[in-house]
C-alpha cells in the first residue's frame, strides 16, 4: 500500500473521516475554527483535545496507587505464612514450655493425668504415608508412562479426565465411601487373605477389625495417585521431543526409548512428584480419621488401628478440656505445619528445577 | 543378538502391558466410588433432602437443607475475602513482577502453600478468631477457607494473564492508556474466561473441605443466618452422619455427598471445557 501525497494544499495529507487535526500542523482551520487572529502561529488558545488531555494529567497517582496494592496483595501470601506460623508458636507456647523437645520422643498420650506425647502420631503418619507412597507410586508412574507415551490420542482426554476427577473428589467422600465399602472388603476378604499368604511376616498379627493402619494406607493411596502421576506427566512432557527421537534413532524398543530418553531427564521432577504425593499423604486428615481406628498405639501389625497428627486434631480439638490439652494439640499442628512446609519447599524445587518455574498444577 | 533383541522386545511389551495395567487399577476405584454413590446417593436423594433441616435421631426423614445453605454463606464469605486478594496477588506476579526475585519467591510460597493441610488453617482460624470471640463462628471458617484459596487462585491467574500476548498490552499503551487502566481493561478483560475457571476451581476445591469448619463453624441442627453463630456445612455434616451408628444418617450422609459430587464434576468439567477455548491464540 502506498501513500499517495496530494500537492494541492501546503498542509499534510489527512485522513478522511476526520474532522479535527493536529493543532500545528492545520493552523489556519484552527484560526478560523477557535476565532482568534493569530496568523499560522503554533502559540495560541489550546485546542479543546489539549485543553482536555492536560486537564486530565497522566494517572501517575493513579498508576502508584494501583501498583501498590497489587504489592500489597502478593506480600499477602508471605503474612498468610509469618501468620499462621507466629499463631501456632503463639498457642502452643504452655505446652513447649511444658515438655520442650521430648513431647516428638515420648510416646503416652494420656490427656487425664496431663502426659503429652507425640509419638505414636508421628509413627502413625509416616507409616500410612510411606506406605500409601510404595503402592501409589508404581501405579501413578504407570498411568503417567501410559498417558504421556502410550495412549492412543481418542482416549488421552477422556482418562486425563477421569484421573483429574478422582483428584477432585472431597476427602471426607473418600472417608465414607472407605468406611461402608473398604472396611467390610478389609474385614471380611482382603485381610483373611493376607493373613493367609503374608502372616509368616509377622505384620499381620492381631486382630482384624477392618479399620486400621493397612486400611488408611490404601485409601491414602488411591488420594495421592492422581497427584502424582499428573506432575509426572507434566513432567514427562517437559522433556523435549529431540531426545525421545535421538533414542529412537539408535534404534531403541518404546520401553527403552521412554526409560532412557524420557524418564532419565525427568528423574528429578519425578522424585519431586513422589515428595509432592507424600506432602499431601502427610495432610490427609478426614478420610483417614474415619479409618485408621483412633488408637494412639505403636504396633507392628498392619491390622491395628493407629493415629495420625492430623487425625489426633480433628477428633480431640472440639473436646480438649483444659489449656495444656489444647496447647499440645496446637503444638502438634505446629509439627505437621513445619513439617509438611519442609516436604512440600523441596518438592516444589525439584519439580521447578525441571519444569523452569512453568506454572505447575495447583492440585 | 536375535536371541537379544527377542527380549528387548518382549520387555517392552510387558511394559505396556503394565502401564495399560496400573491404568485400569488406577480407574476401578473410581468407577467404583461413583457408581457406588449413584447408587446409594440416589435412592436416599428426594425433595425434602433439600428443603428440610436434620430430623430427631429416630425420625425418618429429614434432610440437610441447612448444611448446603451454611456452606453456600461460608463460601460466599471466603469467596468474598478470598478472590480479590488472589487475583490482585496474581495480577501482581504477571503484570508487574516478571522475572523480579519478589516474584519469584511469591510464587513458590503460594505453591508451597497450597500443599498445607487444610487443618492447619483451621487451627490457625481457631486461634485468631475463635479463641478471642468465645464461640464458634461462620465467619472463622470462611476465614479459613478464604486462606485457602487465595494460593490458588494467584497461581491461576497468574497463569491466564501470562497468555495474554504482549502485543494487545503494548497498544493499550501506547494509545496512552495508564498501565493501571491496561491492566483492567485490557489484561484482565482479555484472560477473564481463564481467570473465573480458575476462581471456579478454587472453589471447587474449597467446597469439599471438612477439616477446616470441624472447629471454626462446628456445625448446627438448625436453619442459621448470622456470620456471628456456629453453622452447618455440607461436608462437615457429611462426616459427622457418617461416623454416626444411625443407618437413617448414613443415608443421608450418601445423598449429601452425592450432591458435593455432582457439584464439583460440573466445576471439573466446566474447567475443562473453558480451558480448551480460553487460552488467546497468537500469543506473544
Amino acid at each position: 500500500m502506498s501513500l499517495e501525497l496530494e500537492p494541492e494544499s501546503s498542509s499534510p495529507p489527512t485522513a478522511p473521516s476526520t474532522q479535527m487535526d493536529a493543532p500545528q500542523l492545520r493552523a489556519p482551520a484552527i484560526v478560523s475554527f477557535v476565532g482568534a487572529a493569530e496568523p499560522a502561529a503554533v502559540e495560541g488558545p489550546p485546542s479543546p483535545i489539549r485543553q482536555y488531555l492536560s486537564k486530565r494529567g497522566n494517572g501517575g497517582l493513579a498508576d502508584k496507587t494501583f501498583a501498590a496494592v497489587m504489592l500489597v496483595c502478593a506480600l499477602s501470601i508471605f503474612a498468610i505464612v509469618l501468620f499462621i506460623l507466629t499463631i501456632l508458636i503463639l498457642r502452643s507456647r504452655l505446652s513447649l514450655a511444658q515438655f520442650g523437645f521430648g513431647f516428638f520422643v515420648h510416646s503416652s498420650w494420656d490427656p487425664v493425668s496431663g502426659d503429652f506425647g507425640a509419638l505414636p502420631f508421628i509413627f502413625g503418619t509416616l507409616a500410612t504415608s510411606f506406605l500409601a507412597l510404595a503402592m501409589a507410586v508404581p501405579l501413578a508412574l504407570g498411568v503417567a508412562i501410559f498417558l504421556s507415551e502410550l495412549c492412543p490420542a481418542r482416549l488421552r482426554a477422556p482418562i486425563s479426565f477421569l484421573t483429574e476427577l478422582l483428584a477432585a473428589i472431597p476427602s471426607v467422600v473418600y472417608g465414607l465411601w472407605a468406611v461402608f465399602v473398604l472396611v467390610p472388603i478389609m474385614r471380611d476378604q482382603l485381610g483373611p487373605l493376607l493373613l493367609k499368604y503374608l502372616g509368616w511376616t509377622g505384620f499381620f498379627g492381631g486382630y482384624n477389625f477392618g479399620v486400621g493402619m493397612l486400611t488408611a494406607s490404601i485409601i491414602l493411596a488411591i488420594m495421592i495417585l492422581p497427584i502424582i502421576s499428573s506432575i509426572t506427566r507434566d513432567i514427562m512432557l517437559a522433556v523435549p521431543t529431540s531426545q525421545r527421537e535421538a533414542v529412537l534413532a539408535l534404534g531403541a524398543t518404546r520401553w527403552e526409548m521412554i526409560r532412557t530418553g524420557v524418564l532419565r531427564n525427568a528423574r528429578i521432577g519425578i522424585v519431586g512428584a513422589v515428595i509432592l504425593g507424600l506432602g499431601r499423604a502427610l495432610g490427609e486428615t478426614m478420610a483417614v480419621t474415619m479409618v485408621i481406628g483412633n488408637h494412639p498405639d505403636i504396633s507392628k501389625s498392619l491390622f491395628a488401628p493407629g493415629y495420625t497428627l492430623a487425625s489426633v486434631i480433628a477428633n480431640e480439638f472440639t473436646e480438649a478440656t483444659g489449656d495444656l490439652y489444647l496447647s499440645a494439640l496446637i503444638e502438634i499442628g505446629l509439627a505437621l505445619f513445619i513439617v509438611t512446609i519442609v516436604v512440600n519447599a523441596i518438592a516444589r524445587a525439584l519439580v521447578w528445577a525441571v519444569t523452569r518455574g512453568a506454572p505447575a498444577r495447583v492440585i | 543378538m536375535r536371541l537379544n533383541s527377542a527380549r528387548r522386545y518382549a520387555v517392552n511389551h510387558l511394559v505396556t502391558g503394565l502401564a495399560v495395567l496400573s491404568t485400569v487399577l488406577v480407574i476401578v476405584p473410581l468407577v467404583a466410588i461413583m457408581v457406588y454413590l449413584i447408587y446409594k446417593g440416589a435412592s436416599s436423594l428426594n425433595l425434602a433432602f433439600f428443603t428440610h433441616i436434620p430430623a430427631p435421631v429416630g425420625e425418618p426423614g429429614g434432610g440437610m437443607a441447612n448444611a448446603m445453605l451454611g456452606s453456600g454463606i461460608i463460601l460466599a464469605l471466603a469467596s468474598s475475602m478470598g478472590i480479590p486478594v488472589g487475583i490482585a496477588a496474581g495480577v501482581y506476579l504477571a503484570e508487574y513482577g516478571r522475572g523480579r526475585m519478589l516474584a519469584m519467591a511469591v510464587r513458590f510460597t503460594a505453591d508451597v502453600l497450597n500443599g498445607i493441610p487444610s487443618i492447619v488453617m483451621g487451627i490457625a482460624a481457631y486461634s485468631l478468631i475463635v479463641m478471642r470471640q468465645m464461640h464458634f463462628s461462620a465467619l472463622s471458617g470462611g476465614v479459613a477457607l478464604a486462606i485457602m484459596m487465595v494460593p490458588t487462585i494467584t497461581r491461576t491467574t497468574e497463569e491466564m494473564l501470562m497468555t495474554v500476548p504482549h502485543a494487545i498490552r503494548e497498544a493499550a499503551l501506547g494509545l496512552g492508556v495508564p498501565k493501571w487502566r491496561t491492566v483492567m481493561s485490557v489484561s484482565l478483560r482479555t484472560a477473564s474466561p481463564g481467570i473465573i475457571t480458575g476462581c471456579m476451581l478454587a472453589f471447587a476445591r474449597v467446597a469439599g473441605e471438612t477439616a477446616p469448619l470441624l472447629f471454626t463453624a462446628f456445625g448446627n441442627q438448625f436453619w442459621s443466618f448470622k456470620l456471628n453463630e456456629p453453622i452447618a456445612a455440607l461436608p462437615l455434616q457429611i462426616y459427622v452422619y457418617a461416623i454416626s451408628p444411625y443407618d437413617e444418617w448414613h443415608r443421608l450422609a450418601w445423598a449429601g455427598s452425592l450432591v458435593l459430587i455432582l457439584m464439583i464434576m460440573v466445576s471439573v468439567t466446566l474447567v475443562r471445557i473453558y480451558a480448551a477455548r480460553g487460552t488467546l491464540k497468537g500469543a506473544s
